[in-house]
């Protein structure tokens, strides 16, 4: 049963409302280095979500005390435009988006070689142009690229996805109806060469077995979605030499 | 693992990607080695150079270097240095015993403000970046007129060429001192009209650059350049 009630999300025939299987991901865009002033840059779009992040640096961390002696810092700032839902959101900074920042900001430090640039800053702006559901994930997957857009150093492209519980069933990507009404949402940050997870929040309840199956689709359109990434970055730069 | 080679097809990485077995080799700039595999930390091409496997990346920050010649731009003053912006990472620090003046202590600020840029040398970079710079030397000046621009780090060896053969043509198509600083940022002064043909050149460097069709573009440009005395 749904969170709420007699909510259905799932259809006689086992598919979901908008048409995919359990394991089926929405579609997914990515072009990298659409903004031409800054040093990376990427566009998402996932299902009805767009997000578009930009990348500035590194540079000298200000104010001072943000510095750290050993490695950079990565300040990321996550926002929803106002229009990006049909309820209008105020502008600015919120408990959620602040949240969210840091979140990505934690999640992309375990990745990017911060040693490689102490005492400076990274600063990463992602922008919710449109949301519908997982925007966090679409937002970490279009930092990821526009920080290799940067040639700033990564151990891996980091790539966010995410699962959960309808109707006492897991799946894949959830969309708005499923995130709203859903049972649980499992979000993650995902390194597909290595298989590391860089960050995983869990919002409901999952038993060990499921969370087991959730995993196993994270990962599964992890590897998808990286294939997406990498073939954005080398569209950008393709003819090239060096 | 020949990519490298002359000759042969340079390949494309992203960071993440296995660029082959360790087996002996070492590793290189823009790389890492991890169970036994080298691993490419950064998008770029792959090149492999007596037997050390190296990332040359797309974009980079600019990392200074003892030595280079960069054009920076003040962004703090004290009372006896200010701390420039040097288009990288971290901010260079200019003395005042290594200004090109005499200084006096607290005048700092008659000398140069925030935004005001120079010409300057990179005299020391230590083990924690602490970069000091120098304007003592020749050619190191504050830059009182032209129009200075930025171009991505890796391509700044594109702008001048081979011997500086880029750099002498494009000065002599548009008719302007045209100075490539290591940091990628370039001055170029004269006529309004060479100006703009040099910008768009140097635009033209820091979009494709790292293409093929990068010097077949150039002349395209040529063609549209001001012609001498014009202006």
């Amino acid at each position: 049963m749904g969170g709420y009630g007699d909510v259905k999300l799932l259809r006689e025939d086992g598919l979901r409302l908008d048409g995919r299987k359990i394991d089926e991901m929405r579609p997914i865009e990515i072009e990298a280095g659409i903004l031409p002033g800054a040093d990376g840059s990427a566009w998402v779009k996932h299902g009805l979500n767009i997000a578009v992040a930009a990348v500035y640096g590194p540079m000298e961390a200000h104010p001072r005390k943000i510095q750290r002696q050993d490695r950079c810092v990565i300040d990321v700032r996550y926002n929803m435009a106002p229009f990006s839902t049909s309820d209008r959101i105020r502008p600015g900074y919120n408990r959620r988006s602040r949240e969210i920042s840091k979140v990505t900001s934690e999640a992309l430090e375990s990745v990017v070689i911060c040693e490689r640039y102490p005492r400076s800053k990274i600063r990463v702006e992602i922008e919710i142009l449109s949301a519908e559901a997982g925007t966090r994930c679409v937002g970490i997957t279009a930092a990821s690229v526009a920080l290799a857009d940067a040639g700033i150093p990564m151990r891996d492209l980091l790539v966010g996805v995410a699962s959960g519980k309808v109707e006492d069933i897991v799946v894949l990507d959830l969309d708005k109806a499923e995130d709203n009404y859903g049972q649980a949402d499992l979000p993650v940050g995902i390194l597909p060469n290595t298989g590391e997870i860089a960050f995983l929040q869990m919002d409901g309840d999952l038993s060990p077995d499921e969370f087991n199956l959730a995993m196993e689709y994270n990962f599964k359109a992890a590897a998808e979605i990286h294939e997406i990434m990498v073939d954005a970055l080398k569209r950008r730069y393709e003819g090239g030499e060096n | 693992m020949s990519q490298g080679q002359i000759g042969a097809e340079l390949r494309l990485v992203t960071p993440g990607m296995a660029i082959g077995p360790l087996s002996g080799k070492r590793v290189g700039s823009g790389a890492l080695a991890q169970n036994e595999q080298i691993i490419a930390t950064r998008l770029g091409w792959v090149r492999e150079m007596n037997d050390t496997v190296s990332v040359d990346p797309i974009n980079a920050a600019y990392m200074p270097r003892s030595g280079d010649l960069i054009i920076a731009t003040v962004a703090e003053v004290r009372n006896n240095l200010w701390f420039m912006d040097i288009n990288g990472p971290f901010q260079g620090l200019l003395p005042m015993s290594l200004a090109p003046w005499k200084v006096e202590f607290g005048a700092a600020r008659q000398h140069m403000g925030v935004g005001d840029s120079v010409m300057a040398r990179v005299q020391e970079v230590d083990e924690c970046h602490n970069v000091v710079l120098t304007m003592k030397g020749v050619g190191l000046r504050r830059i009182n007129e032209g129009s200075i621009l930025s171009v991505p780090v890796n391509h700044v060896e594109r702008i001048r060429g081979n011997n500086n053969e880029t750099l002498l043509r494009l000065r002599e198509i548009c008719d302007c001192r045209i100075m490539v600083g290591d940091n990628g940022r370039v001055l170029v002064d004269g006529s309004p009209e060479g100006i703009s043909w040099a910008r768009s050149a140097i635009k033209l460097a820091g979009n494709s650059g790292h293409k093929q069709t990068f010097s077949a573009d150039l002349s395209a440009l040529e063609k549209s350049a001001p012609k001498r005395g014009d202006a």
